[in-house]
């Protein structure tokens, strides 16, 4: 491996890092823009050559600054990593490219570089989250990030914003001390934050009280940041409220990275040294993404605004991806995993068409989108495709990890045909919220037009079209050539589960 | 008496439960955001206790004293982290109140909602 190759993991944090305060500088029009989306795409294109690297069978380990792992910081790139980081940098560079129109009839100019700079800021958290090796790391970049995603949440011109951000602040920060406490006990207990070291020595102590309660808080409190239900109440309007290229951004990755440290602590850390914590795991969660899947897909159906209508429908997302994982089997993990990335996809794609919609419908409710397939046929379409996926119609990635979690749950004898229900009937919720904003704008006339006028054509900005499309279209292109999701996601599983028989 | 010997803990949990009381029955917003402040503190004493080594000095090494017994330095400097971490989050969210004060005239919550409603 060459030289530069080998501080890619700590590149991937420091580039937006180092650039988000540059930006503030940068004030003529649109520059600000410019240079947050090449910081995004260059973050992107770090995390391609790390995903090559990953899949080539190699695992990055960086000590930062040389100084080797018991005292200095590690960094540490794996599979999973490598799924969500292409999740996170891939998403926010298809925002930022697709969302130059919106954000500027969204976000005053003076007011726009100290914008993208908290973006970056959210980019260069995120992004620690998932490479970070030790504990304590891990919470300062979870914090870094909320800060930043709080201020681009409330950064929009809808006043509601603001009490929503407020929800998102207490919600959030409760959830992170709450991880900080637990994260004090087991160092308490074992005197390291690195959750390598952690996995060895916190064998010893196993037993002990302070360890149960630790693993308690950090479980809630990560379930808290990542919206599992029944916690996800900070989440319909903090994305109903956001900018729409925020909501692009957040909707796909956010969640999942809180999501990706709960997994990482619960099977790397807790998972065979607390006897029988797989059982209560499963036991504890299960029911939970089962209530997610199904509350969040029925309020979904009921839902009259586009953007919350999706916003509940990510609720329910996160319920396949914790069903996946609280299965505690490979493939079970395998199908959770594959469905952060695949949801991503079809989130990311939704969303960026409901911001194609904004560009010309200033209300989002569902009576007022009438007759918006002829309009803006295109960006309907895109919705469509991602719709689609949603679903998890054969041809789209939705599909696939879909057809992993069906396969895993028929693993699990009388419980599995209950799951299998599950999954279904959330499916097939999904193509009742879906067809509701098809049946709005296919089938329905526009009530302001005259009788026999012609519609006029009036499409979103062909870049953001473009975009989407491009989103769109990856949609169909995983749901056919699955190979790199899925090997990421599999190898991923099997690094989680190699602990357990 | 082991309740007494572990008095300290017994901060902790009765701060952090004030703490966490005021944010969730708390209807002001500042004050959910006082509320915050103070589980926010309790967790920092959780940090400081553990450090204490009994008999335990100050962590500066010494090359011509040996053989002392140190205080454990790095919970200290965690929670340092942490209390940056602490007021940025109560700066940024007592930043999005006064927001909330201008465009609603209000801070309290139930009034808020009920401006929504309309």
């Amino acid at each position: 491996m060459t030289a530069p190759e080998l501080h890619l993991p700590v590149l991937q944090v420091v580039v937006p890092m180092l650039i988000a305060p540059l930006i503030v500088l940068l004030r003529p029009q649109g520059l600000a823009w410019a240079a947050t989306t090449a910081a995004s795409l260059l973050s992107f294109a770090i995390a391609i050559q790390l995903t090559t690297g990953v899949l080539g069978g190699h695992t990055y380990q960086y000590a930062l600054g040389g100084w080797e792992a018991p005292f200095g910081i590690a960094l540490e790139v794996n599979s999973l990593s490598a799924l969500l980081l292409l999740v996170l940098t891939g998403a926010s560079t298809a925002a930022l490219l697709a969302g130059k129109a919106s954000l500027d009839r969204q976000i005053e100019a003076h007011r726009q570089p100290l914008f993208f700079s908290a973006w970056l800021l959210a980019l260069a958290g995120l992004a620690g989250i998932l490479v970070a090796a030790d504990a304590f790391n891990i919470f300062v970049f979870m914090e870094i990030s909320s800060l930043a995603s709080y201020v681009l949440v409330a950064g929009g011109p809808d006043r509601r914003a603001l009490p929503a951000v407020f929800k998102y602040l207490i919600m959030g920060t409760i959830g992170a001390t709450f991880y900080l406490i637990g994260v004090g006990l087991i160092y308490m207990m074992t005197g390291t934050l690195s959750l390598a070291d952690m996995e060895i020595r916190i064998h010893e102590v196993a037993e002990q009280r302070p360890i149960l309660v630790a693993a308690g808080f950090i479980t809630v409190g990560l379930a808290l940041k990542a919206a599992v239900f029944p916690l996800h109440v900070w989440l319909p309007n903090a994305y109903t409220y956001a900018p729409h290229a925020v909501t692009v951004f957040l909707a796909a990755c956010a969640t999942k990275v809180s999501l990706f440290v709960l997994l990482k602590f619960d099977f790397v850390v807790f998972q065979h040294n607390l006897l029988g914590h797989d059982v209560q795991f499963a036991a504890f969660l299960m029911p939970l993404a089962v209530l997610a899947i199904l509350v969040g897909s029925a309020v979904a159906m009921f839902e009259s605004n586009v953007k919350r209508l999706f916003a509940y429908s990510s609720v329910a997302q996160i319920g396949y991806i914790l069903l996946g994982a609280s299965m505690v089997s490979y493939l079970g993990l395998s199908g959770g995993l594959l469905h952060i990335f695949n949801h991503a996809l079809s989130k990311g794609t939704l969303f960026l068409a409901v911001m194609c919609l904004s560009m010309q419908y200033a209300n989002l409710q569902l009576e007022h989108l009438a007759g918006a397939a002829r309009r803006m046929p295109w960006t309907m379409a895109a919705l469509v495709v991602g719709g689609l996926s949603l679903i998890g119609v054969p041809g789209t990635a939705g599909f696939v990890s879909k057809w992993y979690l069906l396969t895993a749950a028929l693993e699990q004898g009388a419980l599995g045909m209950f799951l299998i229900a599950v999954i279904v009937l959330g499916s097939l919720m999904a193509v009742v919220y879906i067809w509701r904003i098809i049946e709005a704008a296919w089938f329905t006339a526009p009530a302001e037009a005259p009788p026999g006028a012609q519609q006029m054509r009036t499409e979103a900005p062909t870049l953001m079209l473009v975009v989407t499309w491009l989103a769109a279209l990856s949609n169909i292109w995983f749901g056919l050539v699955t190979h790199v999701p899925r090997e990421l996601a599999t190898t991923a599983a099997a690094n989680l589960l190699r602990h357990l028989p | 008496m082991e309740f007494l010997g572990i008095y300290y803990y017994w901060v902790f949990v009765v701060v952090l439960m004030i703490g966490f009381y005021a944010v969730v029955a708390k209807v002001n917003l500042i004050k959910k955001l006082i509320g915050l402040s103070i589980f926010q503190s309790a967790v920092f004493l959780l940090y400081i206790t553990m450090s204490k080594v009994s008999g335990g000095t100050a962590p500066i090494f010494n090359d011509e004293i040996t053989g002392l017994l140190y205080s454990n330095p790095l919970p200290q400097v965690l929670i340092l982290t942490a209390i940056v971490v602490g007021i940025s989050t109560t700066a940024l969210g007592l930043g999005i109140v006064v927001r909330i004060k201008e465009e609603y005239g209000t801070t309290e919550e139930n009034e808020i909602q009920e401006i929504d409603r309309r």
